[in-house]
């Protein structure tokens, strides 16, 4: 079977077990967007369609929380918190210098695809403040040199972790 | 499970602690997990093994002491020795020395007893001495003895009136009487009821309900449980964000142990009472923390807010009475049934009674989580316990209530802390954040942050918060420019009343106080720019794609 069947099959699942209640649909929403990482029209419209709502009401819900991502995150993650701390700690420094060392806009991916630059709002880690997370791994006090050259090393080792 | 089951739960806990001598209590919550809390609790785990101490020596994941900065961090008990920065390889030299030998590793222990000496710690009593993930340990500690005093001895009506005479006020930022909006919901005849603990702490910068929530879910799970005896509720949503990982997994397992023993469910404690809870998950949207905002998302819709009345009480989740609580008001809600509402109104101001938890942040010697008495004044907080803004920088202003709160300045710093103080120096309670600011930081630029952040943030629904803020946040970037007119601080400040005058829910009618707060106190700064073309923190007019 292949993966693609596979998350169907779980979302499908998840769906069943809501009772296809279009109340749920922020709960189905999250699972299939931890499934999938991020949304695209097929997969918003399976979702329409199962839960009998209209499409329009589904990318509403969708769009309005700043969880959700509608494009491919890269291969590698970082986001820097926009936290108040971590904006009083000087994160918008390190933010500028990662967007000219990797020619990435933040908000948006590498043109080939490899590093993506993701604003979040607080991660609550603010006493450490500025946090600059990498793959799921947080730097905390993050200085913008320590930042460069973590992700040099992780564009370097040239991982890539298996979806 | 009956009651007299629970108090044996707890004898037998008790008697198996007692057989340690000591315990170390590692914070394994969101503030240390990422330095490597995890390690270091393995570490000691290790060594406790190799010298063959599982006997005597307990080890023990907790939640927050509160001492973020210098994590992760160790409480050994007895003694309350509290050690920071540790690493594997320390944690070993600990053992070894502290809870072999008997001698406290001086060079590792956190000396700086200025942070507790004014703190009282009545919502994070367990913070950091219980694992939040035994519900054997809570029960130990006297968890679930208010919800059985409840049940057994007291009717809903002597629960609200007890909550009336604690003088309790809602902690989510708009200090609503709790024993009155209980009354409110309690009267309605409508079924079912619902209750909602809010947990969907959107202001960045703050974090005192995720710790809570991390270190101690029982007893937001029994404040709710005991609010829903009180009201007649018979099912309950906690609305968690779905960016704190840990909260979540912790609110489940503790709900998971919670139905298991009959604290949470059907007939709980063999009673008539039914009560059941659910999680659901926020996804990144601050005004989803309003309460008509939380309804709308947990009916799985957009998080835009209505107007109000009907208010909820009335008619909330699906149009029937809700009760919609802070997690750090229903926290404090056990202890006032098991000490008396007489008890917890003398903690704080006779108008603004018990504590507040404060996440304290920015430019601060100390920053970590805190819980303090209401009246407390905010120097007390910046300077005592925050220990100042460190060497060589200086003060320029605290921001208190997250985005939509205020700038205070220096002379503002003796205000007592409550509701009616903050909210007449053009701040608010908010959900609990101090931001510390230092001169390096620009008012104008502090402002335009703030600013932009409610600008994305508004729900679009009404005019003056969707249009009035972006037309605000353009003004600040013209000034940050250079290109500001003196005419512009007018247009802010008439610009900001209307927006916080009209708006229809509490976004848009807080969001304008960093602008108002900011041209009240630091005036000079705007003028600075405007006039002088200069930013006095030497911030602002760099080149357009740096801002």
């Amino acid at each position: 079977m292949s993966s693609e069947d596979r998350r169907l099959q779980m979302l499908e699942r998840i769906m069943r077990e809501h009772g296809y209640d279009k109340s749920a649909l922020l709960e189905i929403l999250h699972m299939a967007h931890e499934l999938y990482g991020y949304f695209d029209k097929n997969l918003l419209n399976y979702i329409s369609s199962r839960l009998n709502l209209p499409p329009s009401h589904v990318y509403g819900v969708a769009s309005f929380y700043n969880l959700f991502k509608f494009r491919r995150p890269g291969e590698h993650v970082i986001s820097a918190c926009m936290g108040t701390a971590c904006y009083v700690k000087g994160v918008e420094e390190i933010v500028s210098a990662i967007e000219r060392e990797f020619n990435i806009k933040r908000g948006g991916s590498s043109p080939d695809g490899r590093i993506s630059l993701f604003i979040t709002r607080c991660i609550g880690a603010c006493a450490m403040a500025p946090n600059i997370t990498i793959d799921g791994e947080v730097i905390g006090r993050a200085t913008k040199e320590a930042v460069l050259e973590r992700i040099r090393k992780v564009l370097g080792g040239g991982v890539v972790e298996a979806r | 499970m009956k009651p007299d089951d629970i108090l044996r739960v707890a004898e037998r806990e008790a008697e198996k602690q007692r057989a340690y001598k000591s315990r170390i209590n590692v914070c394994c919550s969101s503030g240390c997990l990422p330095f490597g809390a995890l390690q270091v609790l393995k570490a000691f785990e290790s060594a406790i093994k190799e010298y063959g101490l599982e006997g005597e020596c307990k080890v023990s994941r907790t939640g927050c002491i509160g001492t973020c900065s210098v994590g992760p961090v160790a409480l050994i008990e007895p003694g309350g020795f509290l050690y920071q920065n540790i690493t594997p390889e320390n944690a070993k030299e600990i053992v070894k020395r502290h809870i072999i030998s008997g001698e406290p590793v001086k060079e590792l222990l956190y000396a700086n007893e200025a942070f507790f000496k004014k703190q009282y710690r009545l919502v994070l009593r367990n913070a950091g001495r219980i694992d939040p993930l035994r519900i054997e340990e809570y029960i130990m500690v006297g968890g679930y003895s208010a919800l059985i005093k409840c049940l057994t001895k007291m009717t809903p009506k002597e629960v609200i009136d007890e909550v009336i005479a604690s003088g309790l006020r809602g902690r989510g930022g708009a200090g609503f009487p709790t024993g009155q909006k209980w009354n409110f919901v309690a009267r309605e005849k409508a079924t079912p009821k619902y209750v909602i603990a809010n947990l969907d702490e959107g202001d960045p910068g703050v974090f005192a309900n995720r710790t809570l929530a991390e270190a101690d879910p029982h007893a937001i799970i029994e404040g709710m449980t005991i609010a829903a005896y009180a009201v007649g509720a018979e099912k309950g949503y906690i609305y968690v964000r779905a960016e704190y990982p840990l909260a979540v997994q912790t609110l489940r397992e503790a709900l998971k142990q919670a139905k298991s023993m009959n604290l949470v469910g059907e007939n709980i404690l063999e009673t008539q009472f039914n009560f059941d809870i659910e999680l659901r998950m926020g996804a990144g949207a601050f005004v989803a923390g309003e309460e008509t905002g939380i309804l709308a998302s947990i009916e799985g819709r957009r998080a835009t807010p209505r107007p109000r009345p009907p208010y909820p009480a009335t008619s909330g989740l699906w149009g029937k009475p809700t009760l919609i609580q802070n997690v750090e008001t229903l926290a404090n809600v056990p202890l006032i049934i098991l000490n008396g509402g007489n008890w917890f109104a003398k903690i704080g101001t006779p108008k603004c009674t018990g504590t507040k938890c404060f996440s304290l942040t920015g430019k601060v010697n100390n920053p970590g989580l805190i819980e303090v008495p209401m009246g407390i004044t905010l120097r007390e907080i910046v300077f005592e316990i925050g220990g100042g803004v460190p060497a060589g920088r200086k003060f320029k202003a605290v921001l208190v209530g997250g985005p939509s709160g205020g700038c205070l300045p220096e002379s503002a710093l003796d205000l007592p802390i409550d509701y009616e103080s903050l909210t007449k120096a053009g701040a608010i309670m908010g959900s609990g954040g101090i931001v510390v600011i230092d001169d390096e930081s620009c008012m104008v630029d502090t402002a335009w942050f703030f600013t932009d952040f409610c600008v994305d943030e508004s729900c679009g629904k009404c005019v003056p918060c969707r249009v009035g803020l972006l037309k605000m946040r353009n003004i600040l970037e013209r000034i940050m420019r250079g290109e500001g007119r003196l005419e512009d601080l007018d247009l802010l400040q008439e610009l900001g009343e209307y927006v916080r005058d009209v708006s229809l829910c509490g976004l848009g009618q807080t969001a304008p106080n960093p602008i108002l707060t900011t041209l009240r106190y630091f005036r000079d700064e705007y003028i600075a720019h405007i006039v002088d073309k200069k930013c006095p923190a030497g911030k602002c007019f760099r080149l357009e794609a740096e801002i």
